[in-house]
C-alpha cells in the first residue's frame, strides 16, 4: 500500500493517463454544464452565467418531481429483473464446462456489436402490432382454433384473434431497458461468481442444508459484491433513458431524460437541462451514499 | 453523391475554418462545398450535376432534426458551407448571428421563388435563406379504418377520435396544431389561448386517444398498421402512401402549421462563392423539378413546377390550393421566452 509513496515516478506514470483522461473529458465538461445550470439564456446561443437558482427551482416543480419519481420505479423494477434474470445465467455460465464458458460470455455481450438504436428498432419488430411475437401467436391461435372447430369448441376463443399490445408502453420500456442492460448485469455477477469457493457450497450440502438454502444463504451471500455492482451499473444508466422510452414508449412512458434531452435539444433550454441531470446526479449521489451508510451500519451489526 | 466520412468532413472542415482570412485569397479557387442536408432531401444526380456544371466538388453530410443542426452550429460552423434549417430556425438563427446574408447578384434565380414564398414572415426579402420545399402538417389515416375522411381537427382532437388509435408529433408543432384547431393563430402569445390549447390536449390524453406522441415516425406507424391517423408533415405521408395504397391525408379545414426549408449559408462558412454557387445551381428550374419529382416534396420555384408533370402539378395533396396555404401559417421565432410557453405546455403534456 506504501509502495506509491517510494516509487511517485511509477505510480504518476500509471496514474497520470486515467486521470488527465478523466479530468479533460469528464470533469471538465461536468464543471460547463454545472455552469450552465446556474445561468440564464442571452439570446438563442448565449449563456450568460448569473449565479441563478432559479433553474433549480423550476427543476423542483411537481411536473418534473413526478417524472424524477416514475423514473426511479421504472428503473427500479428493470434493475430488479435484471438481477433475477441474469443471476442464474451468470451461475450455469459459472458451472458451465471450462472449454464453453469463453463462448458463453461471447453471446453474453454479442448485442454490444450492433447499435443501441438498431437494437432498439429490432425490438420494435419483435412487439408492433404486426410483430414477430403476436404473428407467431396469432398463428399459434389459428392452429388451436382449427383443432378445437371440430369439437364446437371454437367459441371459448372469440371470432378473431385481437393482437396484444406489447408496444408503446410502460412495459415495452421495462423489456426494453432490461434486454439493453442485462449484460451489465450477468458480467459482474458472474466475475464475483468465479472467484466463489466452492467447496463452501459443497459444505453447506454436505451439513445438510437443503439447495434453496444453500442458493440464498451461502451463494447470494458471497456474491453481495457482485450484485452491488450490477445493481449500480444497470440502475443508473436506466435513471437516464431517455431513448428507449422515445422508441418504445407510450403515452404516459416520457421518463426525466427524455425531458433532459428535449431541453438539450428541441427546447434549446441548457440551463434547465442541466439542472434537471444536475438534480439527477444529487438523487443518485444521495441514494449510493445512503447504502454505503447502511452497509457499513449492517457490517457494525454483524461484528 | 461523393460519399463522406462524417469525422472526415468535420475534421477537414475545423481546420479550413481555423484558416478562414487565408482561404480568402484563395476564393477565386474554391474548388469545393461543404453541405449539410436532411437524409433522403437531395436528387440522387443533383450532387454530380453540379459538379460537372461548376467543377466544385461537393462533400454531403446528413443530420436528422433541425435541433440536430442548431446543435451542431451552435458552438461555432465545424465547416459547413450551405445547410437547410426550417423556417424557425432560420429565425433563431439570424438571431444568434449564426446565418451570412445571402448575396443576391450572386443567386439570380432566387427571382424563381413563387412570389407566394417571395416576402415571408420569418426572413423579409430573403434576406438569409432561399426556400427549398415547404410542407403542411395534416392528417394522415388509413382509409379501411375511418369510417369517413377526415376534414378537420376534430379527427384527432375531437370527442369522436378513435381510442388508441391516434399518433401525435412529440414537438411543440403539437401544440400549434391545438391552437388551430381551436381557431387561435399558432403564433399566439396570450397565456389563455395556451392555456385552452393545454386544456384540449390533456384532455384528448386522458380520454385514451394517444396511441404514442412520436419523434417524427408518425408515418411509420401509420404504414405498420400500429395507429389509424397520424398527425405528421405531408412530405412524410406521401412517401409511405407510395407504399400503401390503403393510406391518405387531409389538411385540415382549420388550418395547420406550413414549414418551409431553406437553403443558407452560416457564418464561418470556408467557401461562400461556391455556397451561393450552390444554391443557385438547385433552384434552377430544371434541377429543382427533378429533385422535387424524386423526394415528392412541394417546391416553391415557379418555373421548376411547371416543369412537373401535369398531375403533380394538380395534384391538390401536393400542391395545395391557395386557400389551404392561406389558412395556414409558419410559426414565427420571438424569442426564447416564447418558445418557452410552448415547450412547457408541450412538456405538461407528455408528463401528464
Amino acid at each position: 500500500m506504501e509502495y506509491w509513496r517510494r516509487q511517485p515516478w511509477v505510480f504518476a506514470t500509471f496514474i497520470g493517463p486515467g486521470t488527465l483522461w478523466l479530468l479533460l473529458f469528464f470533469l471538465l465538461p461536468l464543471g460547463w454544464i454545472w455552469l450552465f445550470a446556474v445561468g440564464e439564456r442571452a439570446g438563442p446561443v448565449d449563456i450568460v452565467v448569473t449565479w441563478t437558482l432559479e433553474n433549480y427551482r423550476e427543476a423542483l416543480q411537481p411536473v418534473y418531481l413526478q417524472l424524477f419519481l416514475k423514473t426511479f420505479l421504472i428503473a427500479l423494477v428493470s434493475t430488479a429483473i435484471c438481477l433475477v434474470v441474469a443471476f442464474p445465467v451468470a451461475l450455469a455460465i459459472c458451472f458451465a464446462p471450462e472449454r464453453y464458458k469463453n463462448v458463453l460470455l461471447l453471446l453474453v455481450i454479442l448485442p454490444f456489436w450492433t447499435n443501441m438504436l438498431i437494437r432498439t428498432y429490432a425490438m420494435i419488430a419483435m412487439l408492433r402490432q404486426n410483430g414477430f411475437v403476436n404473428d407467431g401467436i396469432g398463428l399459434l391461435w389459428t392452429g388451436l382454433k382449427y383443432l378445437l372447430t371440430p369439437v364446437g369448441m371454437d367459441g371459448l376463443m372469440g371470432e378473431r384473434f385481437a393482437p396484444l399490445p406489447l408496444l408503446y408502453n410502460n412495459t415495452a420500456v421495462i423489456l426494453g431497458i432490461v434486454y439493453v442492460y442485462l449484460p451489465f448485469m450477468v458480467l459482474p455477477l458472474y466475475a464475483n461468481l468465479e472467484k466463489l469457493d466452492r467447496s463452501l457450497i459443497e459444505a453447506s450440502l454436505d451439513l445438510g442444508a437443503s439447495q434453496v438454502r444453500t442458493f440464498f444463504e451461502i451463494i447470494v451471500r458471497l456474491a453481495r459484491p457482485g450484485i452491488v455492482s450490477g445493481i449500480i451499473l444497470v440502475f443508473i444508466p436506466a435513471l437516464g433513458t431517455f431513448l428507449i422510452s422515445d422508441l418504445l414508449g407510450g403515452p404516459d412512458s416520457q421518463l426525466i431524460g427524455n425531458v433532459v434531452e428535449r431541453q438539450f435539444r428541441a427546447a434549446n433550454n441548457l440551463p434547465l437541462g442541466s439542472a434537471l441531470s444536475f438534480l439527477l446526479l444529487y438523487l443518485t449521489f444521495i441514494a449510493l451514499a445512503l447504502r454505503a451508510w447502511f452497509a457499513a451500519r449492517a457490517e457494525k451489526a454483524d461484528a | 453523391m461523393i460519399p463522406v466520412r462524417r469525422r472526415g468532413l468535420l475534421g477537414g472542415g475545423l481546420a479550413v475554418a481555423g484558416l478562414l482570412p487565408l482561404s480568402r485569397f484563395a476564393r477565386a479557387q474554391e474548388d469545393q462545398v461543404n453541405v449539410y442536408n436532411w437524409d433522403t432531401y437531395i436528387g440522387s444526380d443533383t450532387l454530380a450535376e453540379f459538379t460537372d456544371a461548376t467543377g466544385i466538388a461537393v462533400r454531403y453530410d446528413l443530420y436528422a432534426s433541425s435541433d440536430e443542426l442548431f446543435g451542431k452550429l451552435r458552438e461555432g460552423n465545424p465547416g459547413y458551407d450551405v445547410i437547410f434549417p426550417s423556417n424557425n430556425y432560420v429565425e433563431r438563427m439570424v438571431a444568434g448571428d449564426m446565418l451570412m446574408p445571402l448575396d443576391h447578384a450572386l443567386v439570380p434565380n432566387l427571382r424563381n421563388i413563387a412570389p407566394a414564398f417571395a416576402n415571408p414572415s420569418y426572413d423579409p426579402g430573403l434576406k438569409y435563406g432561399a426556400p427549398y420545399t415547404y410542407s403542411l402538417l395534416v392528417i394522415g389515416y388509413r382509409k379501411s379504418a375511418v369510417a369517413e375522411p377526415p376534414t378537420s381537427w376534430s379527427a384527432v382532437f375531437g370527442p369522436d377520435a378513435p381510442v388508441g388509435r391516434v399518433s401525435l408529433p412529440n414537438e411543440t408543432d403539437l401544440v400549434r396544431a391545438a391552437l388551430k384547431s381551436l381557431g387561435k393563430s399558432l403564433n399566439t402569445e396570450d397565456p389563455a389561448d395556451l392555456e385552452a390549447a393545454e386544456k384540449l390536449l390533456l384532455e384528448v390524453k386522458r380520454r385514451g386517444v394517444v396511441k404514442m406522441f412520436a419523434p417524427d415516425t408518425g408515418q411509420d406507424l401509420l404504414l405498420s398498421g400500429e395507429v389509424d391517423l397520424a398527425v405528421d408533415w405531408m412530405g412524410d405521408l406521401r412517401q409511405v402512401m407510395a407504399e400503401d395504397d390503403d393510406l391518405d391525408f387531409a389538411v385540415p379545414s382549420e388550418g395547420t402549421v406550413l414549414g418551409i426549408d431553406c437553403m443558407c449559408i452560416p457564418k464561418g462558412a470556408p467557401h461562400p462563392t461556391a455556397a451561393h454557387a450552390f444554391i443557385d445551381f438547385v433552384l434552377r428550374p430544371e434541377i429543382h423539378a427533378a429533385i422535387a419529382e424524386e423526394i415528392q416534396y412541394a417546391i416553391p420555384n415557379q418555373p421548376a413546377v411547371e416543369l412537373l408533370p401535369a398531375e403533380t402539378r394538380d395534384d391538390p395533396q401536393v400542391y395545395p390550393p391557395a386557400d389551404v396555404l392561406a389558412k395556414s401559417e409558419t410559426p414565427a421565432y420571438r424569442g426564447e421566452a416564447a418558445e418557452k410557453l410552448f415547450e412547457d405546455v408541450l412538456t405538461r403534456v407528455l408528463a401528464a
